[in-house]
């Protein structure tokens, strides 16, 4: 069970994110996309989710990864990813409930690119019972 | 001119277990669920299951290419309800179509529909553009 203490917690990055065209190019293959100008509207799911799960899986906090499904993603984008962006990831355990027996935890990450938020993310996420 | 209730022309990508690698190595997410059919059936699922993240990475181009680009792109959400289920050997389909549900000048909300061999597998899945 998640320690109802972390809820508000926040968790910055010890280390920043340094966007490359390789990563863009590597992620646009996969849908199909020529255009490597900007990041794809999904692309900072990479940053942020490796941070939700060293947040939520830190033992102070205390879930489960091995049974962590994904329930619902939100994007809120400010300014496009790009090449050259060194991007520092803040999270926030925002939400977290248990409705049969299944936690539900909603964890906000903010993405900067120097001191300009770029985008919010908003991951749901659910340890089965 | 775009209006409330207009259709955007639906489109099909296909999936398969090489695409679900190429994803992984692209985002990161290692999952064994998306790769390892073994594993996968050990954890209860019929099958290698695509990650949600894919299937919304794929609806995100199909909005991306009807507003006019990636960066055009300034909301999107999605709620995974059902797996993307990849067979070995086999290509299975992620179809999606959308409907204009607001519009303000350039600014289109849309509603997106995304199913695979008929089933729905994204829900409240939801785009805010900037039609260029």
């Amino acid at each position: 069970m998640l320690n109802p203490d972390s809820v508000g917690r926040t968790f910055h990055s010890a280390k920043s994110f340094p966007v490359t065209a390789s990563h863009i190019a590597a992620f646009a293959d996969v849908i199909g996309e020529t255009d490597l100008s900007v990041a794809p509207p999904t692309f900072s799911i990479r940053i942020s989710l490796e941070q939700s799960q060293d947040l939520l899986t830190d033992p102070q906090v205390g879930l489960d990864w091995s049974r962590v499904v994904h329930g619902d993603q939100k994007f809120e984008i400010f300014k496009p990813l790009v090449a050259g962006d060194i991007v520092n990831c803040s999270s926030t355990i925002e939400n977290y409930k248990v409705m049969t027996g299944n936690e539900i935890v909603t964890v906000r990450s903010d993405l900067r690119s120097g001191d300009e938020l770029v985008v919010s993310t908003w991951s749901t996420l659910v340890v089965r019972a | 001119m775009i209006n409330v209730g207009d259709e955007i022309p639906p489109r099909v990508f296909w999936i398969d277990r090489e695409l679900l690698k190429k994803y992984a190595d692209a985002s990161g997410d290692q999952n064994p669920i998306h790769q390892d059919e073994a594993f996968a059936k050990s954890v209860g699922l019929p099958d290698v299951i695509a990650h949600g993240m894919l299937t919304m990475a794929l609806a995100g181009k199909f909005v991306s290419d009807w507003a006019g680009g990636a960066a055009a792109v300034k909301e999107f959400s999605a709620r995974f309800v059902k797996p993307v289920i990849v067979p070995a050997k086999k290509e299975v389909d992620l179809t999606l179509s959308a409907i204009v549900a607001e519009v303000d000048g350039a600014t289109v909300r849309l509603s997106i529909t995304a199913t695979s061999n008929g089933v729905k597998v994204l829900g409240m899945t939801r785009a805010l553009v900037v039609k260029s």
